[in-house]
């Protein structure tokens, strides 16, 4: 107890030294808290809102285009597929269930999503107010929209065209909220859903003021993409052939895609990790410095408290001590820091109506912060607490 | 009581110092007297137990040094021997409280305030207790590092050349408190010195005269 005391003591005795090893270890600590926090909240968003979404199918293009823009609604979509291919599609004995898409609108920056009520099962969502929509031009929002934009049961908005915000608007075909849905922490937190019909009605609208022609009949109409579940496993090795090339369209596998695009974000945490890793190995070495020179400043006084009687192992618990305020110190420091980076970047990506994260989660592998410091610290200090054992006594006795 | 008997030390890749024998009764004073590199400090060592002879034997305060094991000789270190450096090393990371504080934290036992304060008071500087030792004059250090050395009155102290870089008047104010010190805890004196001036000021103490080593090589 009194030795923790007086290592504290000895510690801040020279505050300068002290406080820049507390900033070295806590950048390296933080940085580690960070990327372990970012990594799993990526894994956990995608694996959440893949949820049984075996295949994706939609135009030709860049299958990760297709995953990124149906499933997690970040990316633009390739482009539209025709309505008749994905009913074709939907009586496929292999699929069990087809949820078509319809994407394209936004309102202030929150997608516009045309859908099944098969949507909100497949998500298990459920609504916090009101009621889901039951004819075109009424909608649902997500709990984020809600938050964000204000928009409750009754209120009515016009969606924009183009799904980023900022383009034309549909001011003479307004949606009526009917709902708004409990946040489920996925992706449809940030989505407007509303009916497949009410997309259309928005846009043939607008056809026929450019074109003058009539409402198109429902063989030529075209939705964006469609999520498909098997109603076998065997499925996933023959459908997204038989899709892609049987039909004008393209299959995309998600579990697929998923696995290379962290393949990739991948490269980028393992570089964080390293960055860490190197910050850590510094951190480490300050302190390591900072207690040796520590006990080359305080020879005598170390001898002299082997004079005063102390044990050997006693001097050396003070030296262990003082490394290990640093790490709790820097510890404490560092998980702070690295939640609060975690929910700064969390911000910055809602605002981009991104992924979401947020310094709020703690995860049990944050455990491992402290025992790391407390190695790192219990390292640094050994050779020093060593040197302690050897605290020559002619130190003490000698004039110069 | 301090007894020594064909004390002998080698250093390695060092001088062997061979010691002439001691005994003094306990309260009496021994002057240990000798040129730098005679082996003073070595003396000190051996009776403070911090170095291990290479033969003969040493008796402080009526404990067979030899027959006691590291930690238990620790112990009895801070229980019996006081001990005055000449750079009295006193740490700047805490007050002069905690300074002697440090004794009791050293021996293991429960700081006892008050006995700090008395400590302090019969030197005449309890009203720096709260000073930190860089602030102190090298007069005031020193009754304070002396504090520190009688706290938990011990059978014997060791004092390392109390009187160098002092003047006349404060050399001899010096040894009158070392005196009055140990006189309180009826303590054995030990003074290592090469001050002339100590053994005029103390005409009744016992004195050693330590010669340094034929072939001599180390400080």
């Amino acid at each position: 107890m009194k030795t923790l005391a007086l290592s504290f003591r000895y510690l801040w005795s020279r505050p300068l030294a002290a406080l820049l090893n507390l900033l070295l270890l806590t950048l390296g600590l933080a940085s580690i808290t960070f990327v372990l926090l970012a990594s799993e909240q990526l894994d956990r968003a995608f694996e959440r809102d893949l949820a049984g979404i075996d295949l994706v199918v939609g135009a030709k293009g860049s299958p990760m285009q297709l995953i990124l823009a149906g499933v997690f609604h970040i990316d633009v979509p390739p482009g539209n597929i025709p309505l008749a291919q994905v009913r074709q599609l939907a009586q496929h004995p292999q699929v069990a269930q087809v949820i078509p898409l319809s994407l394209g609108d936004s309102f202030r920056g929150f997608r516009i999503v045309g859908t099944s009520p098969d949507y909100l099962a497949h998500y298990r969502l459920q609504l916090a107010d009101g009621r889901a929509w039951q004819a075109p031009l009424e909608a649902v929002v997500g709990a984020h929209v809600a938050q964000d934009t204000g928009l409750r049961p009754g209120h009515a908005f016009a969606g924009s065209h183009g799904i980023a915000g900022g383009g034309a608007g549909h001011g003479e075909h307004p949606y009526r909220v009917t709902g708004v849905l409990a946040p489920c922490g996925c992706v449809a937190d940030r989505l407007v859903l509303t009916s497949i019909e009410s997309v259309w009605e928005v846009h043939e609208h607008r056809q026929e003021q450019h074109d003058g022609q009539a409402q198109e009949d429902d063989a030529r109409r075209e939705v964006t993409m469609a999520l498909v579940r098997y109603r076998t496993p065997l499925a996933a090795a023959s459908l997204p052939r038989w899709v892609n090339t049987t039909t004008g369209m393209q299959a995309a596998a998600p579990a697929v895609e998923v696995s290379r695009l962290l393949r990739m974000v991948g490269v980028g945490a393992d570089v964080l990790r390293g960055f860490g890793a190197v910050l850590l190995a510094t951190a480490a070495l300050g302190v390591f410095i900072a207690l040796w020179n520590a006990v080359r400043e305080r020879r005598a006084d170390l001898a002299m408290l082997r004079m005063l009687g102390a044990r050997p192992a006693k001097v050396a618990a003070l030296l262990l001590c003082e490394a290990w305020w640093l790490a709790l110190l820097a510890s404490a420091l560092g998980l702070a820091a690295g939640h609060a980076l975690a929910g700064i970047v969390g911000a910055m990506l809602q605002a981009q109506r991104s992924l979401p994260v947020t310094g709020g989660l703690w995860l049990a592998q944050e455990l491992w912060i402290p025992a790391a410091a407390l190695t790192v610290a219990t390292l640094a200090a050994l050779i020093p607490a060593a040197s302690a054992y050897r605290v020559d006594v002619a130190e003490l006795l000698n004039a110069r | 009581m301090i007894r020594t008997g064909s004390l002998r030390y080698e250093y390695p890749r060092g001088p062997a110092l061979a010691f002439p024998d001691v005994a003094v009764t306990q309260g009496a004073t021994l002057l240990l007297r000798g040129n730098s590199g005679s082996g003073k400090s070595t003396w000190l060592a051996l009776a403070a137990g911090l170095l291990t002879p290479a033969g003969g034997e040493v008796v402080v305060a009526g404990q067979r040094l030899g027959d006691l094991s590291g930690p238990a000789r620790d112990r009895w270190r801070a229980r019996h021997l006081g001990f005055l450096p000449q750079r009295l090393h006193l740490s700047q990371a805490l007050t002069v409280a905690g300074n002697l504080g440090l004794a009791f934290y050293a021996a293991g036992l429960p700081e006892d305030r008050a006995a700090v304060q008395a400590a302090l008071e019969a030197l005449g500087v309890a009203h720096l207790a709260q000073r930190r030792p860089s602030q102190l004059s090298g007069g005031q250090a020193q009754r304070v590092a002396l504090a520190r050395s009688v706290l938990l009155r011990p059978a014997v102290i060791l004092a390392d050349e109390p009187t160098a870089s002092l003047d006349d008047a404060a050399a001899a104010a010096a040894l009158a408190l070392l005196r009055e010190a140990a006189a309180r805890s009826q303590a054995t004196l030990v003074i290592a010195t090469h001050d002339r001036r100590v053994q005029q000021a103390l005409p009744g103490a016992a004195v050693v005269l330590l010669a340094a080593p034929a072939r001599e090589t180390a400080a």
